[in-house]
C-alpha cells in the first residue's frame, strides 16, 4: 500500500524564534507524495507552504527548526540523517528549484561547470569528458542548445536559467523534485511552455514533483493532486480535478471563487472576507472560523482533525465531522 | 465629437533610455550610444470614465508608458496631452498644479509608503499639498478618505504605520492617498500583484466602487489578463515598446487580431483541471530592446511569419470597430 508513497510527512512541526515568541510556520501537517505524482502545494504568503518545502530537505536556515514529526523519503527515516548524509539526499535524492534561479546559480560560474560540478561531486567516478557529455544530452533535452552551456548565468534568459535548475536536478537523477514558485518571476508565455516540459519530463523520466505555488491556475494546469495550506495547516488535499470540481474545505471553496478565470464571461469574483490570522498569536478552534461562512460554534473551541472526507480527499472541517462528535 | 470626452491622450511616444556603457566602449562607438528603446512610437487615447488597461510582459514597457503620462518621466520623443493640455509645455509650477489631477498607485506600498510617516500623515501629505495647510480640516479629509476606501473606523488607522496593518489595507492606504486630491485620472501600476488572492478580489472591488463615487478614469498597468477581463473596458497589448493591438476588452479577447495578443491569451493558466491548452506557444522568448527585430518586432517568434514580416514594419491598422491592430495578417487570424 505504501508502495507508492515516495515522501510520507507526520504531524511536522517547524517552528522559528522571533523576538516575540515562537512561532509555528508548519503546525503538525502530515502529506503523502506518491511516486510519478506532481503534487501542488498552494497557498497565500506566510500560509508556511516554502517553510514546508525547505523542511523536507531538511534545509532550516537561522531562526527556523523543525521541533517535531517524521519525515519518511523512500523509506529511510531522514529525522536520523547526519547533516552529511542529508548533504548527499540534497541534490542526489531531492532537486530543488527555486523562484529566481539568480540566486541560486553561481554567476561567475559557467552553466557547463554548475553540471559537470554537481555531477563529479555525488558521482565522483564519472570522468569530466561522460559528465560534459551528459550534461550536454541535459540541456538539449530541455531544449538549451549545448553550445549554450559556455555562456554565464546571467546570458541566458529567466525562462533557460529556470530549465538549468531542473537540468541540475535530473543530471543526479533525483527522485523528487521540489519547485517553490518556480514559475512567479516567468512571463506567462514562458510559464506555459515550462509547465509543459515539467509534465512532459514527468512521464518521460518518471520524475516526482511538489510544485509550490500561490498560483491556483498552474496548480490546475500542471498538478496531478493539489495540497492547499492555510495559517501553517494543511486544510485539504485530494485530486485535483476532485477539489476543483467539489471543494470541502471552505477556505478552499473561497479561494478558487476569488480565482479570476479568463474563459468565464460576466462572471463575478468571490469576496473573501478578512485576512489571514497573525500566527503569532494563534486562533482557537479552526484558524479560518473568523472568515467562514459557515462557522458554528465547535468551529471557535476546537480543532477540527485532519480526516479524509471521501476516499483519498482529505480535509480538516467540522462540517464533515459532525458524525463523529454528534 | 467624442473627442470633448478625451481625458489621455498619447502620441507617438518615444522613450529611449542609453544604456550605461564604459569609457572605453563609448570611444569605440563614437557618435552612436546604444539604448533600450523602452517605449518606441505608441499612441493612444483614454476617454473619460475608462478602465483602460496596459498589458504585456516584463520589459514591454507598460510602466514607462505610465510613468511617461504622468511625466514622472521626460519622453525622447512624442506628446502626452491630459484633458487637451500638452504636459511637455507646462512650466514646473504649472505641471504641480496639474498633479492634484493625475495620481498613481504603484505595486508595493510598502516601498511607496514613507515607513516613518503615520497613515494619517502619508495621506494628509499629497492634500497638504494641493488642498489646505489647515491641520484640522485636513485630518477630517484624511478620515472620511480612509472611511471611503474601508479602513473603519478610521480613527484607528490615523497614528498607525504602514508596517502596522496587513499588506491588504496598505493598498488601502495607497489608495486613499492618490483619492484625497479627488484626481480625475489614476495610474494603477500593478496594483493587486502584491496582494494575497484572497485580498485581490476585494481591492478590485473597492476600486472599481471608488470609479463610480470618485467618477475616476483608470490607466490599469498589468501583466494579468485575466485581472484585466474583471476590470477593464478598453485594452492595449504592448510588445518591445509597440503598441500591436488596441481595442474594446471584449472585441479583443474575443477576435485577437495579432498573434501575440493570442498567444498571451492562450497562455494565461486557467484555473480548471480539465481545460487542455489548444494554441502552441510561440518560440523563445522576449527580445532585447536595444536591438529590437527588424520589420514586426514579433516576427521571430510569430507561427504565422511570412517573407515581408521581417521587413516591412506593420502600422496599426482599424480591423473592427475601434478594434487596431498592427499585423499584415490580422484578417488571417479573425477568420
Amino acid at each position: 500500500m505504501s508502495e507508492d508513497i515516495l515522501y510520507s510527512i507526520q504531524n511536522l512541526d517547524v517552528e522559528y524564534r522571533t523576538r516575540s515568541g515562537p512561532v509555528k510556520a508548519v503546525d503538525h501537517v502530515s502529506l503523502d507524495i506518491r511516486r510519478g505524482e506532481i503534487l501542488g502545494l498552494v497557498g497565500e504568503s506566510g500560509c508556511g507552504k516554502s517553510t514546508l518545502g525547505k523542511a523536507l530537505m531538511r534545509l532550516q536556515s537561522g531562526p527556523a527548526r523543525i521541533t517535531g514529526g517524521v519525515l519518511q523519503f523512500d523509506g529511510h527515516d531522514l529525522m536520523t540523517y547526519s547533516d552529511r548524509q542529508m548533504q548527499h539526499v540534497r541534490g542526489a535524492e531531492i532537486g530543488m528549484v527555486f523562484q529566481d534561479p539568480m540566486t541560486s546559480l553561481n554567476p561567475v560560474q559557467r552553466i557547463l561547470d554548475h553540471l559537470t560540478e554537481t555531477i563529479q561531486t555525488h558521482e565522483p567516478t564519472v570522468s569530466k569528458a561522460a559528465a560534459r557529455s551528459r550534461a550536454e544530452e541535459l540541456v538539449e533535452r530541455l531544449g538549451i542548445r549545448r553550445e549554450r552551456l559556455n555562456e554565464y548565468p546571467h546570458q541566458l534568459s529567466g525562462g533557460m536559467r529556470q530549465r538549468v535548475m531542473i537540468s541540475l536536478a535530473l543530471a543526479l537523477r533525483a527522485k523528487l523534485i521540489i519547485a517553490d514558485e518556480p514559475t512567479t518571476s516567468l512571463d506567462v508565455i514562458v510559464e506555459a511552455k515550462f509547465l509543459d516540459l515539467l509534465k512532459e519530463l514527468q512521464k518521460e523520466f518518471g520524475l516526482t514533483i511538489l510544485l509550490i505555488t500561490h498560483n491556483i491556475g498552474v496548480v490546475a494546469e500542471a498538478a496531478d493532486r493539489v495540497a492547499v495550506m492555510y495559517a501553517a495547516k494543511m486544510a485539504e488535499v485530494g485530486d485535483v480535478r476532485e477539489v476543483f470540481a467539489a471543494p470541502k474545505h471552505p477556505y478552499t471553496q473561497g479561494l478558487l471563487k476569488s480565482v479570476p478565470d479568463i474563459t468565464l464571461n460576466g462572471a463575478e469574483l468571490y469576496k473573501m472576507k478578512g485576512a489571514p490570522p497573525n500566527l503569532l498569536h494563534p486562533l482557537t478552534g479552526c484558524r479560518f472560523h473568523p472568515r467562514c461562512p459557515h462557522v458554528m460554534d465547535i468551529c471557535r473551541e476546537s480543532e477540527p482533525a485532519f480526516e479524509p472526507v471521501e476516499g483519498d480527499h482529505l480535509a480538516s472541517c467540522w462540517l464533515y465531522q459532525e458524525h463523529a462528535h454528534g | 465629437m467624442a473627442e470633448n470626452n478625451e481625458l489621455v491622450r498619447v502620441e507617438n511616444l518615444y522613450k529611449h533610455f542609453p544604456v550605461q556603457s564604459g569609457f572605453l566602449a563609448s570611444l569605440l562607438h563614437r557618435g552612436e550610444v546604444p539604448a533600450v528603446k523602452a517605449v518606441d512610437g505608441v499612441s493612444f487615447s483614454i476617454q473619460k470614465g475608462d478602465v483602460f488597461g496596459l498589458a504585456g510582459e516584463s520589459g514591454s514597457g507598460k510602466s514607462t508608458i505610465g510613468r511617461l503620462v504622468l511625466r514622472l518621466l521626460e519622453p525622447t520623443s512624442g506628446r502626452v496631452l491630459f484633458d487637451g493640455t500638452d504636459l511637455g509645455g507646462l512650466t514646473a509650477e504649472e505641471m504641480r498644479r496639474l498633479r492634484a489631477r493625475m495620481q498613481v498607485i504603484f505595486q508595493d506600498p510598502l516601498a511607496s509608503l514613507n515607513p516613518r510617516m503615520t497613515i494619517g500623515e502619508a495621506i494628509g501629505h499629497p492634500a497638504q499639498i494641493h488642498l489646505t495647510d489647515q491641520a484640522a480640516e485636513r485630518r477630517q479629509l484624511v478620515l472620511d478618505i480612509l472611511d471611503k476606501v474601508g479602513l473603519n473606523p478610521p480613527q484607528q488607522y490615523y497614528d498607525k504605520y504602514p508596517h502596522q496593518v496587513s499588506g491588504g489595507q496598505r493598498q488601502r492606504v495607497a489608495i486613499a492617498r492618490a483619492l484625497v486630491t479627488v484626481p480625475e485620472l489614476i495610474v494603477a501600476d500593478e496594483p493587486i500583484a502584491m496582494a494575497d488572492v484572497s485580498v485581490r478580489a476585494l481591492l478590485l472591488d473597492l476600486m472599481m466602487q471608488l470609479k463610480q463615487e470618485f467618477d475616476l478614469t483608470y490607466l490599469f498597468i498589468t501583466h494579468d489578463l485575466a485581472t484585466a477581463k474583471y476590470i477593464c473596458n478598453r485594452i492595449g497589448i504592448l510588445y518591445l515598446g509597440r503598441m500591436c493591438e488596441i481595442g474594446p476588452l471584449t472585441d479583443v479577447y474575443e477576435h485577437p487580431a495579432h498573434p501575440y495578443t493570442l498567444a498571451l491569451l492562450r497562455a494565461v493558466p486557467v484555473p480548471d483541471p480539465l481545460h487542455r491548452r489548444s494554441t502552441p506557444m510561440p518560440a523563445g522568448e522576449i527580445p532585447s530592446a536595444i536591438h529590437p527585430p527588424s520589420g514586426c518586432r514579433f516576427h521571430p517568434r510569430c507561427p504565422i511569419a511570412r517573407p515581408n514580416c521581417a521587413v516591412e514594419e506593420p502600422q496599426p491598422r482599424e480591423i473592427r470597430p475601434g478594434h487596431f491592430s498592427a499585423c499584415h495578417y490580422a484578417e488571417d487570424l479573425l477568420k
